[in-house]
């Protein structure tokens, strides 16, 4: 086999099946995988269905790579829905020139990233486009999972008095993947925090805690969660900038940079609001590591402009959270 | 300020050493002062961590003009998006500068907005790094924009000295340094100026030392005091300023001694010195300030960007048709909310000028830490 992809292990023929056979027997998780559709056996219950996209450069981060987002990213869209991740199907697009002894690395992580989250890989696809036409790998996944959660979670739950709880510190996979193109030598290195969520939802579950939410905090980070969440529920939400969990590292280099933390990506951590009466079970649950409360949900205004979401200083001020814009810049001075 | 109450958490965390230094400042000011901070970068943190509501009823923090990427003039910007705009060009600036809009009032062009319809501009973080991207690219042209105060001229100099040194041919900057004390005399020179003191930038004081900063405090009989990014080190500087106002003194201050040292960084001094000499030149919103830029000298004339031009030289840039205030703001005569466009047609993502763009331009400050129900406290 040749040491990286060529347009051929696209083309359906003998170096397709050869691909597909020795390079993602990783992924042959059961079932029928490389049939044109898998049949799965209906858990009962409600189910909860998602797709993403994955496109990240490096492939491979401290922490983590593209495989173990596009396995982690989806089983974690299901969890939010308090629902354990099942099934995965798994697209890929491979870029001309690839190296070979890479896409095994990340289908390996993939393997190991499935098992973690508890799914199964029951149905893929594979693409080869020319080089200049991809960025080297793109990954689509898309998962079924079993709601386990017996009350509604979503914004529609939220109350005012809620409190905010968030699962870890904030930020460490954008800071990961910032220094890397960058080329910000951090010493010690700082890791993605890329990881399952299923696992502390269900414990969740398991100890009574109704979540009146749950939201991963990828793309544009706690900042973007916040807006949307206080926007869509109508209410404003408080928070304590004090109590923000966030790494020395992630926090010095932010400093640094001009860059806000809670705008930076998480791959391993979630938002969830609980009624007050639930928030020791909760904390309980989830340990002092992974659980800290950030503020909680105030009332609709009655009059007047009131900011969706306020942060307390640690010095008694206040201050808005700055509008997500999309693209991190880091300052001049 | 009644929103925050009853907070779940740390509700009565014990008062940090910023609220030890604002009762200080509370006791100890017998009268509103007004004091200017002149860096974007003390603004921004002032806002960003809401100090001025900290301040006694009446004290005012201004803000000043230290924001390089807001004070660069739009004709720069439309040289650096000419010369993105031809193939042989790959144009390298710094982060903030990529969303500055040009001069062109409908088309609103950046940087950004250029490399998406297939320009080669590139974002650094030094400019050392367009030396090594002129050393990968033979074949091209690599164009530096620098701006900046003296924080950031050193480092375009040594580039320079190095670029000059290697018989590097291939890389060009369109040189627009800026310097502090200069502006600093131009905003004190206007009529109505209200400044009964100064916060000095901690980073351009530990580059330039105290002396110009001596003499201008000296000249205009007003307290000076050079002060860090942290909220207890701008209250510091706070405090530190009012006492000698209080005590009717003035002169230098250097309420950030960790960093800065009377001589400045003489190194950094003579790279720039080797490279750069003091210009009259317009900043954007200020009008011409005199010394208030760096040109090149005539033994580094070959990196200059500027003849590369189609007339040589920065265009005069069209009148801006746009209701932006940014000059008024820089000079510290009025607030961002007090412009018509600020959070309406003029936002972060669709800047009417440059306040709003760089992360360190007050309007852009006020945007993110402000919005609508925090009242700003600050004149
Ligand atoms: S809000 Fe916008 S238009 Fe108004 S002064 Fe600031 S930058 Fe200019």
């Amino acid at each position: 086999m040749s040491e990286c992809i060529r347009l051929a292990h696209g083309g359906g023929g003998q170096l397709m099946r050869q691909l597909i056979a020795e390079e993602f027997r990783p992924l042959h998780g059961g079932g029928s995988p490389l049939h044109d559709a898998a049949t799965i056996e209906p858990p009962g219950g409600r189910l909860a269905f998602t797709t993403d996209g994955y496109v990240v450069q490096p492939l491979e981060f401290p922490g983590g790579d593209i495989g173990r987002l596009a396995v982690t990213g989806t089983a974690n869209d299901l969890a939010m829905a308090g629902a354990r991740p099942l099934h995965l199907s798994v697209a890929m697009v491979l870029e001309e020139g690839l190296p070979l002894a890479q896409l095994r690395r990340i289908v390996a992580s993939m393997a190991a990233a499935a098992r973690e989250c508890g799914v199964v890989i029951r149905t893929g696809d594979t693409k080869v486009v020319e080089r200049g036409k991809g960025d080297g790998l793109f990954i689509t996944t898309s998962g079924v999972g079993q709601v386990e959660a017996s009350r509604p979670i979503g914004p529609g739950s939220i109350r005012p008095g809620d409190r905010l709880v968030v699962s870890g510190d904030l930020g460490r996979h954008g800071l990961a993947i910032l220094a890397i193109r960058h080329g910000l030598e951090l010493e010690p290195p700082v890791a993605s925090d890329c990881a399952p969520l299923w696992p502390a939802v269900e414990r969740l579950l398991q100890a009574g805690v109704h979540p009146h939410l749950l939201r991963d905090l990828t793309r544009g980070g706690l900042a973007a969660v916040l807006q949307e969440l206080a926007e869509d529920s109508g209410c404003p939400f408080r928070i304590e900038e004090g109590a923000l969990p966030l790494h020395p590292a992630v926090e010095r280099v932010c400093d640094l940079l001009g860059l806000d933390p809670l705008q930076l990506a998480n791959e391993g951590r979630f938002l969830l609001v609980v009624a007050p009466d639930q928030l020791e079970a909760a904390m309980a649950v989830l340990g002092p590591e992974g659980g800290v409360c950030i503020g909680e949900v105030g009332r609709p205004a009655e009059a007047g402009p009131v900011p969706d979401v306020v942060l307390r200083t640690p010095y008694g001020t206040q201050r808005c959270l700055p509008p997500v814009s999309g693209e991190l810049l880091p300052r001049i001075c | 300020m009644t929103l925050l109450t009853g907070s779940p958490v740390a509700a009565d965390a014990p008062p940090t050493r910023v609220n030890a230094l604002a009762a200080e400042l509370e006791d100890l000011a017998s009268r509103p002062w007004t004091l200017m901070e002149v860096c974007g970068g003390q603004t921004h943190a002032i806002v960003r961590w809401g100090l001025d509501q900290l301040l006694p009823s009446g004290m005012r923090l201004i803000h000043g003009p230290g924001c390089p990427v807001c004070v660069t003039p739009a004709a720069t910007v439309d040289a650096a998006l000419a010369l993105a705009r031809r193939p042989e060009v790959i144009l390298a600036s710094y982060g903030d500068m990529l969303r500055v809009p040009g001069s062109d009032p409908v088309g609103g062009a950046d940087l950004l907005g250029l490399r998406a319809t297939g320009g080669d501009v590139r974002l650094l973080t030094s400019p050392l790094e367009a030396l090594s991207l002129a050393r990968r690219h033979p074949d091209r042209l690599v164009v530096f924009l620098a701006v900046g105060f003296e924080t950031t001229a050193p480092a375009t100099a040594v580039a320079l000295l190095q670029a000059r040194r290697q018989g590097i041919e291939n890389l060009r900057v369109l040189a627009s340094h800026v310097r502090v004390v200069p502006a600093m005399e131009a905003v004190l020179s206007e009529p109505d100026c209200a400044i009964d003191g100064f916060l000095a930038a901690g980073h351009v004081a530990a580059v330039m030392g105290l002396g110009e900063l001596q003499a201008l405090a000296e000249r205009h009989r007003l307290p000076v005091v050079v002060t860090g990014f942290q909220p207890e080190e701008l209250m510091q500087g706070v405090v530190t300023c009012v006492r000698l106002l209080e005590e009717g003194g003035c002169g230098v201050r250097n309420a950030y001694g960790a960093v800065v040292r009377p001589d400045g960084n003489p190194q950094a001094r003579s790279a720039m010195e080797a490279v750069f000499e003091p210009v009259s030149a317009p900043w954007r919103g200020l009008g011409t300030i005199t010394g208030g830029a760096l040109a090149l000298r005539e033994d580094y004339r070959r990196f200059d960007a500027f003849p590369l031009l189609d007339p040589p030289g920065p265009t005069a840039a069209a009148p801006e048709d746009n209701p932006c205030i940014s000059g008024r703001i820089l000079q510290g005569r009025a607030l961002p909310s007090d412009c018509p466009a600020f959070g309406g047609r003029c936002r972060p993502e669709h800047p009417l000028g440059a306040p709003m763009v760089s992360s360190e331009g007050a309007c852009a400050a006020y945007h993110r830490y402000r919005g609508a129900g925090i009242p700003a406290r600050c004149g």
